[in-house]
């Protein structure tokens, strides 16, 4: 219990504390004979709110955190250096497995950046299958980050199923595309795998349709609860400045206000043909980011509904491309589309063999967690694991 | 007055022959006291004692064992999703499979842990759950214990759970334990201020500290239909929210569950239980929660009082029941469907809106019984300025509260 020597503590305790008038959290910053030793304590690997094998090291002043140490690489499965060693299209079912919620979204990049480093094309209506898959995912994973936020706030399971209800139509819609639920390997260099039929548009579209009448009764029972409320107003506050210097990306950038959406800034795929708008917080605490993400679902199923509704007929596959013998020419790309979770880009370098000869991932919520311990001080245990559910995390990505 | 010891070896044996208004009234103590008179005379006290006690045992661990099923069930209806329904009919046998796992399960103790202390706080909190059973009564003569100071002797055995509460998560020598116990000690020393407040009110209404006699004091029904419960009066139906919200805290129910919030501390001072010694502690948060759902429908709903002078034929135990019941599955459902309040915003909640409103209501019963005993306009007068004095600082209080919380407006990237 005695660990942790006060010398050690995060330097941002050095400023004067909030009742002090400073900026600091109102945290203790010496060890004194009255108040005894600081608490440390291990929370994970194994801990029901930690979204899988993550561990927070966490020194504690009563219930309120100093000092909070991520610990990662549990989930450490050699992705990169697997990528590196196996050809372009081996890879791809192996994006999957990084943020396995959202499998359509990972594939998307991959490809994007593969077909950037072979110059392949993509016909009109695998970009507009690509859009529907990705936004699809977007609800998906939207959907199980606001069920496992409340899950972490303390409700007994409830929000969660309701919304799992919702996820497994979408789940049922990719099982019937591409034969898995959630590991969908559906991209490929140049389009798409399987075309969809008009029954699949027309069951994807009633989904779509229903989509926000679950929304309104599910904002209508939850997002106005007092309790609510009082866990996530103010509850780990993200500053703009520490955001954009942390390379912060994705729902959790826009919900301390800055305006940087991939679909708005890169324009990748078909996404400047769409009519959504991009919502931004300005809290940028718990609240906002949770806000960001139901009304993103908004926005998404905007698109949703144009994309289906417009879709065009034709190939889903660049005649160009070929999968056997896929040997790009040397050379590098950066590919990086807007997930769910952020920006989600794929690095390659080519030296015109099968395989890359470096292939990196460049995982959104890795990236994401690295304010963790920013965001939680001054907060107490509690505000912790509240403040890991909002950032959204799956260790699949982040330890890679 | 007699003090509990003297009441438990005096029990005016002889005078026991109920007179009763149905056979179905009479049936349990006919049955006790035909037990009882098999015995030789000198014994027949300690068999009158003893076969109470093994009823109360049986009839609430029977209830206990079909309330965690009901539980699971309801909160898998409330979940949109079946609950537990494959060990024998509709699953109903479910919690006595998991009694027969509890029970053969390895009972591993922590190798730092306090054995003795972490060996007795399960029996310790089992028992004094237990033992809040003893005043509470259940029917019209039932009741297992006929004590002056009831009350007084609920909320002390309620209160000694606190200790073994604190007692297993300091012995086993873990820090989400250590953490667990400190909140479970804050929050139930908090709640239960309010808890008491809300009760002084229909001491002094009624002028007893005696269960029964509080019961009997909601007797008579106004034009034969609507009772003369206390939760019928403004102060008293105040007092039943408050009442029901301090007791939610007390049994460590959500949205109150902090002590053992699953996604903070694991299990909170259970976590280094395992096998029947986790039951224990299971089965003593859900006495304690029948405790104090039993002692709410004494206090404010009328306890074994049938709701209708046209429904009297239904034994008094059946009411008792029907309200306990109900009570309980209110419970079940704030469960599932609240969110846990973080331990901060708990105490907040207790000392700056229940507390004030307990003595807010204490000021309100006064003035209702004074009002009332003027007569004439005053007795109709009062009940506008009542339900004033309790609304109105329910509204000011909360709204101190929550001040600076509220939904918020997005703009949209232009």
């Amino acid at each position: 219990m005695s660990s942790s020597d006060p010398s050690t503590l995060n330097p941002q305790l050095s400023t004067p504390p909030a009742w002090a008038g400073g900026s600091g959290p109102t945290v203790r910053a010496v060890h004194d004979e009255f108040h005894g030793d600081l608490l440390e304590i291990s929370m994970g690997p194994q801990h029901p709110s930690t979204h899988g094998v993550f561990r927070m090291v966490a020194t504690l002043d009563g219930e309120t955190i100093v000092k909070l140490k991520p610990v990662f690489g549990y989930l450490h499965r050699n992705h990169e250096k697997l990528g590196e060693n196996t050809t372009y299209l081996a890879s791809m079912p192996y994006t999957d497995r990084l943020d396995y919620l959202c499998s359509m979204t990972n594939n998307w990049a991959y490809a994007l950046a593969v077909e950037k480093l072979a110059g392949l094309n993509v016909p009109e209506r695998a970009e507009y299958l690509r859009i529907i898959m990705g936004e699809l995912t977007r609800l998906v994973n939207h959907m199980c980050l606001v069920g496992f936020l409340f899950n972490d706030l303390g409700t007994s399971f409830t929000p969660l199923l309701y919304a799992f209800r919702e996820r497994e139509k979408i789940l049922d819609l990719f099982e019937a595309l591409t034969g898995s639920r959630m590991m969908c390997n559906y991209q490929r260099f140049g389009g798409c795998r399987v075309d969809p039929t008009p029954e699949w548009l027309a069951a994807a579209n009633k989904v779509v349709q229903n989509f926000p009448r679950f929304l309104d009764e599910f904002e209508a029972m939850l997002t106005g609860n007092e309790i609510m409320l009082a866990r996530t107003q103010g509850v780990g506050r993200l500053s703009r400045e520490l955001a954009i210097s942390a390379g912060i990306t994705g729902p959790m950038l826009r919900a301390s206000g800055v305006d940087y959406d991939l679909r708005k800034v890169d324009g990748y795929g078909f996404y400047p043909r769409f009519d959504f708008r991009v919502p931004l917080g300005e809290h940028g605490d718990t609240y906002d980011r949770y806000m960001m993400r139901i009304l993103e679902m908004r926005e998404s199923v905007k698109i949703l509904q144009q994309a289906i509704s417009e879709m065009p007929l034709g190939p889903i596959m660049d005649p160009k491309a070929k999968l056997r013998g896929f040997r790009p020419r040397a050379g590098e790309a950066y590919g990086r589309i807007e997930g769910p979770k952020g920006e989600i880009g794929f690095y390659l370098i080519s030296d015109g063999m099968p395989n890359p000869y470096r292939y990196r991932v460049r995982p959104p919520s890795f990236v994401n967690l690295t304010v963790l311990e920013d965001m939680c001080l001054g907060h107490t245990v509690a505000d912790a694991v509240v403040i890991l559910g909002s950032i959204d995390i799956v260790l699949g990505e982040v330890d890679r | 007055m007699t003090s509990p010891a003297l009441s438990l070896f005096n029990a005016p044996f002889a005078a026991l022959a109920i007179p009763g208004p149905t056979f179905l009234e009479r049936a349990p103590l006919e049955l006790r006291d035909w037990f009882v008179h098999l015995f030789p005379a000198p014994a027949q006290w300690l068999v009158h004692h003893l076969i109470t006690i093994v009823a109360v045992l049986a009839v609430f661990g029977l209830f206990f064992a079909f309330l965690t099923i009901a539980e699971r069930k309801l909160l898998g209806r409330l979940q949109n999703r079946l609950g537990p329904n494959r060990t024998g009919p509709f699953g109903f046998m479910q919690p006595f499979a998991d009694a027969i796992k509890a029970l053969t399960k390895e009972d591993v103790v922590p190798a730092a842990a306090d054995k003795l202390l972490h060996f007795l706080a399960p029996v310790i909190v089992c028992s004094f759950a237990l033992m809040t059973f003893a005043v509470l009564p259940f029917g019209r003569h039932l009741i297992p214990l006929e004590l002056d100071a009831a009350v007084l002797y609920f909320f002390a055995a309620g209160a000694a759970t606190e200790l073994a509460i604190f007692m297993a998560g300091w012995s086993s020598r873990n820090k989400y334990s250590l953490l667990a116990a400190m909140r479970a000690l804050a929050q139930l020393i908090s709640y239960e201020l309010p808890l008491l407040l809300t009760v002084v009110p229909v001491v002094m209404l009624t002028g007893t500290l005696s269960t029964q006699n509080i019961v009997l004091a909601q007797g008579g029904w106004w034009h034969g239909v609507i009772p003369h419960w206390h939760v019928f009066t403004p102060w008293g139906f105040a007092g039943f929210l408050i009442f029901l919200v301090a007791a939610l805290a007390e049994t460590n129910r959500s949205p109150f569950d902090s002590p053992e919030a699953e996604s903070e501390l694991i299990a909170g001072h259970l976590t280094e239980y395992s096998g029947f010694k986790y039951a224990l502690f299971f089965m003593a948060e859900y006495f304690g929660m029948t405790a104090l759902c039993g002692l709410g429908v004494t206090l404010f709903l009328g306890g074994w009082q049938a709701p209708s002078v046209y429904l009297q034929f239904i034994p008094s135990y059946v009411w008792f029941g029907l309200k306990l019941i109900a009570m309980i599955l209110l419970l079940i459902w704030i469960r599932g469907t609240l969110l846990r309040l973080r331990i901060d915003q708990l105490m907040r909640l207790s000392w700056k809106l229940l507390v004030p409103l307990a003595l807010i209501n204490l000021l309100n019963a006064a003035f209702w019984f004074q009002a009332g005993e003027l007569g004439g306009a005053f007795a109709i007068a009062r009940w506008p300025v009542s339900i004033g004095l309790a609304v109105l600082p329910f509204i000011a209080f909360g709204r101190r509260l929550g001040r600076g919380l509220g939904p918020r407006t997005y703009r949209y990237a232009p």
